[in-house]
């Protein structure tokens, strides 16, 4: 066999695999969208769930994981953002930094159901926060913050540091220099990492399964020590938990969470292109 | 877009206006340089945390279940049997079929969409993979009650759809989008000259990728594989979904057409219904501090291989 057919052959092999894993997936998401659609209606957003969930909307569910996601950002953000600036600004590359990296790569990879068992011992029951919106938020945020000290650290880096040298030459501090030169320069990119993340915690179902997960609790929480249901845990327990349930309604909460995920990364997605069309450096 | 990025010349002008005539730190600046450099030990802290709780909630375990018990082959714990066995073997076994799964196809996919894939349609392929990673672990289950296992049970002849397969089947794809990225990265870093040198000297592109770019990317794509599979071991809601949760000893091949219940869906399952403070309780948490455990000296390993090559852990990680 001459080298040149191998080479097509072998090339035809890459595409085919390729092809084996991105059409499983569209077919799938698209296979949600075709059957859950039909069941997409005002209603069915902005309502109450009815008959044991059977009937009715996701309302409660929607609110629940908007609440969590924003609480989740409350925490995670800033610390997230104050660690990638110290790695990227102020660190030197010593043992301890270096020990800040090794613990971020573990937290990482921490599966998401023991952060469940560490929010459930800690937040719940240690802090006495009881299964809330708090104990919930809180276990979410410490699971996002690789992704967003991670990605945030890297835009930080990617600053040239020409600009950094202007500024100090200029008489401007480290922290002047941080504030006013490279965090502007680098907030789309921390921007997008922090979209990642929040995707991330808006879509998990196993660390909110013991922390604030409600089954079924037809009404908006009164306060941040109130559970709630949220949508990844409606989805997990509608197509579980409830015998009889119509079809289409699980559809439909899964094509909601899905448009409600994805959308975040759009936005992430656009907003980095546009970033890049844009920069001048 | 409301972002404009500065030109240098306006970034310098930024500075010269706004900066503090006497150029001296503030005590402001300094309360809040101070924030930052203790931030960087709360990340050390939180894992220490998690560690710590399970710990103390898992630990008394070994004082209240004998060993004995915990290597036996029965988890019945409503009678008092605790055999982890067939949840570590079972959590073992999804986990190399989705390797199996994985393993390939995120490596030939890595290197299709690095090496061979024209311009546009690596443009379309990476934001793809980046909605694969972001699909919610509890649509796919979802998805593989509904649509896989009901192919499974046809096709494959198993009594339930619900079975070791179907569960090898979905941590696969999920564990996919990590293993691309951080092999396409690694792939990514392979000097261009490389390539060239292989290509001058007459050997095909075919070539060139199998014994020059590949083997020079080695240690990153296996560090991709580490990481997918550590994904893979501490997925909880798909597997809970799609495994049927049957805690028996899956000890043939046959077995991959059978039920089985892994360490993550059984603590995902089971802490709801169990008393605080009981036996039981422990023993989930103790459960835990093995996922823990293992996941940790998974990623310790991949952060050496990434440390010693010192390259950016960014994409690792998400």
């Amino acid at each position: 066999m001459s080298r040149q057919l191998r080479q097509r052959l072998g090339f035809t092999l890459l595409s085919l695999t390729t092809l084996t894993v991105v059409l499983p997936i569209l077919l799938l998401v698209g296979y949600i969208v075709v059957q859950g659609a039909p069941a997409i209606s005002g209603e069915f957003i902005v309502a109450m769930p009815r008959d044991g969930m059977r009937a009715g909307g996701l309302w409660p569910a929607i609110v629940g994981t908007v609440l969590l996601t924003l609480g989740t950002a409350i925490f995670a953000v800033p610390v997230g953002v104050a660690v990638a600036i110290y790695l990227a600004e102020y660190a030197r590359d010593n043992l301890f930094t270096r020990l800040i990296r090794l613990a971020i790569i573990n937290l990482a990879g921490v599966p998401s159901v023991v952060y469940g068992l560490f929010g459930l011992g800690l937040f719940v029951i240690f802090l006495q926060f009881g299964a809330s919106i708090l104990a919930g938020s809180l276990t979410l945020a410490i699971m996002t913050l690789p992704i967003i000290i991670s990605t945030a650290e890297e835009a930080l880096s990617a600053v040239p540091r020409s600009f950094r040298i202007v500024s100090f030459s200029l008489g401007g501090t480290k922290w002047q220099t941080v504030r006013r030169v490279v965090l502007p320069q680098a907030l789309p990119g921390i921007l997008t990492g922090v979209i990642l993340g929040l995707e991330r915690a808006a879509g998990e179902t196993a660390p909110i399964l013991f922390t604030v997960a409600a089954f079924f609790l037809p009404r908006l929480p009164h306060s941040i020590f109130d559970q709630t249901m949220a949508l990844p845990y409606h989805l997990f327990v509608i197509s579980t938990q409830v015998p009889g349930m119509p079809v289409h309604i699980q559809y439909g909460t899964a094509l909601v969470l899905l448009i409600f995920v994805l959308s975040m990364n759009v936005l992430a997605a656009v907003m980095r292109s546009r970033f890049r069309a844009k920069r001048q450096w | 877009m409301w972002f404009e990025p500065l030109t240098e010349q306006q970034a310098t002008l930024n500075v010269t206006m706004s900066s503090n005539p006497r150029n001296q730190t503030t005590i402001l600046e300094r309360l809040i340089e101070r924030f930052i450099r203790v931030t960087g030990i709360l990340v050390i802290l939180f894992l220490a945390l998690i560690f710590l709780f399970l710990l103390r909630e898992g630990g008394a375990t070994f004082f209240e279940v004998t060993l004995r018990n915990l290597l036996q082959t029965r988890w019945y714990p409503n009678e008092g049997h605790f055999g982890l066995l067939p949840l570590i073997l079972g959590s073992l076994m999804v986990t190399l079929g989705a390797a199996v799964v994985s393993l390939p196809l995120g490596l030939l996919t890595a290197v299709f969409i690095a090496e061979v894939a024209p311009r546009w349609v690596r443009e379309i392929l990476k934001p793809f993979i980046e909605v694969l990673a972001g699909i919610p672990s509890v649509v796919l289950g979802f998805l593989g009650m509904l649509v896989v296992s009901p192919l499974i049970r046809e096709y494959m002849g198993a009594p339930t759809g619900l079975t070791a397969l179907s569960g090898s089947l979905m941590l696969g794809y999920m564990a996919l989008p990590t293993i691309i990225s951080v092999a396409e990265d690694a792939l990514d870093a392979v000097p261009k000259s490389y390539r060239d040198a292989a290509l001058a000297l007459g050997a095909t592109h075919w070539q060139t990728i199998w014994r020059v770019t590949v083997p020079a990317a080695r240690s990153g794509i296996l560090t991709a594989m580490m990481l997918g599979v550590g994904r893979a071991i501490g997925e909880t809601m798909a597997v809970m979904m799609v495994t049927g949760n049957a805690a028996r000893m899956p000890l043939t091949l046959g077995s991959f057409l059978m039920p089985v219940r892994t360490m993550t869906a059984t603590i995902a399952a089971e802490m709801g219904e169990v008393a605080q403070g009981g036996a039981h309780y422990h023993v989930l948490f103790a459960i835990g501090l093995v996922l823990f455990f293992v996941t940790f000296i998974i990623n310790l390993i991949a952060a050496w291989t990434i440390f010693r090559q010192g390259k950016r852990y960014g994409r690792l990680l998400s």
